[in-house]
C-alpha cells in the first residue's frame, strides 16, 4: 500500500497516544448518542482496532478524533441495525405491529426485554434541554474532520454519581474516560481481575437499571456533585503517587491519567476554583516526582530532596493555577493544599521554606475542612516554625494511634528533642502500621540512623 | 419515564411524640399533592406496624403455612412505600430527599424493571 504524503507514518505509539487522549472523548460521544455504555465501548474499541490496522499504512487522518468517532458511530449503527432486525423478527413472531413501526435501535424489543434501546428511548424522553438525537445528527458526527463535541463532562459526572460506590466510581472513570483495561485497573488497586470486572459490570448495570442520567449537574447541584468527581481524580493520583506496592508502570500511568483528567476538568469547568486547585496540587506534587525516589528505589523526604530535579515547567503551571485561584477568592481544601505545595516550591532550599505561611494555610484548612490528618500536618509545620516541642504538644493531643504517619511524626519530633528511646518506640509503632514496603523500609532506616547517631 | 419505589425505613420500637407525627403526616400529604401535580405520583401509603403482618410460606411438599408476624424481625422495618414515575434517578433522588427531610428517616430508592 502506498500511503499519502503524510508527514511520517504513524507508529504503534502514535496510535496509542491517540487512544490515550481520545478514547474517553469518543466513548462519551457515543454513550450520549446511544445511551448504552457497553455498545459505545465496543464500538470505540473496534474503531481503534481498525485505526491500528489502517493508520500505519495510510497515515494519520486529518482529525484522528473525528475519524475514530465517525468509524465507531458507523459500527454502532450497523450493530444496532442488525440487532434491531433480529429483535424485530423475534417480535414479529410474538405479535404483529400496526402502524407503529419498530424504531431503529432496540426499541423494537418486546416490553421487559431490557434492551439498550430502553436507555436511548428514556434518555430522549427527558425534559433535558439537549436531546440525544442532537448528538447523532450527521452534522455533528458525520464529518470525520469536523469538530467532535465534548461529552466527557456528562460521562464523568455519571461515572462519579453518588449512587455508585466510591470504588466503582474510580474504576468506571479509569475505564470509560481513561481507556484503562480492567486488568490494569485491577493491578493498580491490588484487586483480583475477576472482582474488578464484576465491580465494573455491576456499576454499568446500575447506571442502566436505576436510570442514572447522563447530564452535567446544574450550578445549584455542583457543590454536592463536584466533590466526588474531584475525590476520584485525587484518589487516582494518590494511588499512583503514594502506593509503593504494585507495578511501577501502572502507577506512573495512574498519575498521568489523573493529571489528564484534572486538565480535562479544568478545561471544561474553568471557573470552579476547586477544580483548578486540584490540578495545581497534582502538578506541584508531580513536579517533585523525579526527586522523590533515590537510585536504589528508596523514598527521599521533602526536606532531603534535590530540588534542582523538580520539574520547573510543572511548578510554573501549578503556581499560575494557584494564582488564578487566589483571584477567584473562593478557597477550598484542594486550593489550600495546592497553595501549601506552592510555598514549598518557592523555597530554593528546604531551610528557606516559609513555615509561617504554611501554618497559616493549615489554619485555614482546619477552618474549612478540619480533620486529624490536617491537624497532624499542621503540627509538623508548627514544629518547623516554633520548634519540636511545640509540634509534639499538638501531636500528642491527637487521637490517631492507628495511623503510621502519626507515629512517624512523633518519632521524628522525639528524635529532634533527643528523647531517643521514645523515638525508637514510635518508629517501631509506625513501621507496624505502614501499609507499603518502601515506606516501611524508610522508617526502619530512620530508626537505625537514630540508634547509630 | 421510569418507575421507582421509595421505601421509608424506620426504627422498630419507640414511636415519636404525636405532635411530631402530626407534622410529618401533614408534610407527607403536601408532598403527595406535589407529586400528583407533577404527574409523578403512582401509588403510596404508610404501613401498619410489622406486628400486624402475616406471612404465607410455601411448604416443601406443596401447600402453604400461614404464620403470624413479619417475615423478618429487625431493628428497622418498612414504614411506608411510594411508587413514583419520573425521568431518571436524579429526579427520583430529589423526591426521596424531600421524604427523608419530612420524615427524618432513611429512604431507599429502587428502580422497577421495565
Amino acid at each position: 500500500m502506498s500511503g499519502p504524503a503524510a508527514p511520517g507514518r504513524p507508529s504503534a505509539q502514535d496510535v496509542e497516544a491517540v487512544f490515550r487522549s481520545e478514547y474517553g472523548r469518543a466513548v462519551a460521544v457515543l454513550v450520549r448518542a446511544s445511551g448504552d455504555i457497553d455498545l459505545a465501548e465496543d464500538a470505540v474499541q473496534e474503531a481503534f482496532a481498525a485505526a491500528a490496522e489502517r493508520w500505519p499504512a495510510a497515515g494519520l487522518p486529518p482529525s484522528p478524533a473525528g475519524w475514530i468517532v465517525t468509524t465507531a458511530r458507523n459500527r454502532m449503527i450497523d450493530r444496532q441495525r442488525r440487532e434491531s432486525i433480529r429483535a424485530a423478527r423475534q417480535t414479529e413472531a410474538v405479535r404483529l405491529y400496526g402502524a407503529g413501526a419498530p424504531m431503529p435501535g432496540m426499541s423494537a424489543m418486546p416490553d421487559g426485554a431490557g434492551g439498550p434501546g430502553d436507555r436511548g428511548g428514556q434518555a430522549g424522553s427527558q425534559d433535558d434541554p439537549v436531546d440525544p438525537a442532537d448528538a447523532t445528527d450527521p452534522a455533528d458526527l458525520g464529518d470525520p474532520d469536523g469538530p467532535v463535541p465534548d461529552e466527557r463532562l456528562r460521562l464523568i459526572f455519571t461515572c462519579c454519581h453518588p449512587a455508585l460506590a466510591p470504588t466503582a466510581q474510580v474504576a468506571l472513570t479509569l475505564r470509560l474516560l481513561g481507556g484503562l483495561a480492567t486488568p490494569e485497573i485491577a493491578r493498580a488497586f491490588l484487586v483480583g481481575e475477576a472482582a474488578m470486572a464484576q465491580r465494573i459490570v455491576r456499576a454499568k448495570a446500575k447506571i442502566r437499571d436505576a436510570g442514572i442520567p447522563y447530564r452535567v449537574p446544574t450550578a445549584g447541584e455542583l457543590p454536592e456533585r463536584l466533590p466526588p468527581v474531584l475525590a476520584v481524580v485525587h484518589l487516582v493520583f494518590n494511588e499512583g503517587y503514594l502506593a509503593a506496592s504494585g507495578d511501577r508502570l501502572v502507577r506512573d500511568e495512574l498519575c498521568t491519567e489523573a493529571v489528564r483528567l484534572g486538565r480535562l476538568l479544568a478545561e471544561l469547568m474553568p471557573d470552579e476554583p476547586e477544580v483548578l486547585g486540584l490540578l495545581a496540587l497534582m502538578l506541584l506534587v508531580q513536579a517533585r516526582r523525579p526527586a522523590r525516589t533515590a537510585a536504589d528505589g528508596s523514598l527521599v523526604r521533602l526536606p532531603d530532596q534535590d530540588r534542582s530535579q523538580w520539574d520547573r515547567g510543572l511548578v510554573a503551571e501549578g503556581r499560575a493555577l494557584v494564582r488564578r485561584c487566589l483571584r477567584i477568592d473562593r478557597p477550598g481544601p484542594f486550593q489550600i493544599q495546592a497553595a501549601i505545595s506552592a510555598v514549598h516550591a518557592d523555597a530554593v532550599r528546604a531551610e528557606d521554606t516559609d513555615w509561617r505561611q504554611i501554618v497559616q494555610l493549615y489554619d485555614l484548612q482546619m477552618a474549612l475542612a478540619p480533620g486529624p490528618v490536617v491537624a497532624l500536618h499542621r503540627a509538623v509545620a508548627v514544629a518547623e516554625r516554633d520548634g519540636p516541642q511545640a509540634g509534639l504538644d499538638l501531636v500528642d493531643a491527637l487521637d490517631m494511634d492507628g495511623s503510621h504517619l502519626f507515629h512517624a511524626v512523633r518519632a521524628e519530633l522525639l528524635g529532634r528533642l533527643g528523647r531517643r528511646s521514645e523515638a525508637v518506640r514510635a518508629y517501631e509503632a509506625a513501621e507496624e502500621r505502614a501499609a507499603n514496603t518502601v515506606e516501611r523500609e524508610h522508617l526502619r532506616a530512620r530508626r537505625r540512623a537514630l540508634g547509630d547517631g | 419515564m421510569k418507575q421507582y419505589l421509595l421505601s421509608i425505613h424506620q426504627p422498630t420500637g419507640s414511636m415519636p411524640p404525636p405532635e411530631f407525627l402530626a407534622e410529618v403526616t401533614a408534610e407527607l400529604a403536601a408532598l403527595r399533592e406535589e407529586l400528583a401535580a407533577a404527574g409523578a405520583w403512582v401509588f403510596g401509603n404508610a404501613l401498619h406496624d410489622p406486628d400486624t403482618a402475616t406471612v404465607v410460606r410455601p411448604q416443601a411438599h406443596g401447600g402453604v403455612l400461614v404464620t403470624d408476624g413479619p417475615y423478618a424481625e429487625g431493628k428497622e422495618h418498612l414504614g411506608g412505600i411510594m411508587v413514583i414515575e419520573v425521568a431518571d434517578l436524579d429526579v427520583a433522588l430529589a423526591w426521596a430527599r424531600r421524604y427523608a427531610a419530612a420524615t427524618t428517616l432513611p429512604v431507599e430508592v429502587r428502580p422497577f424493571r421495565g
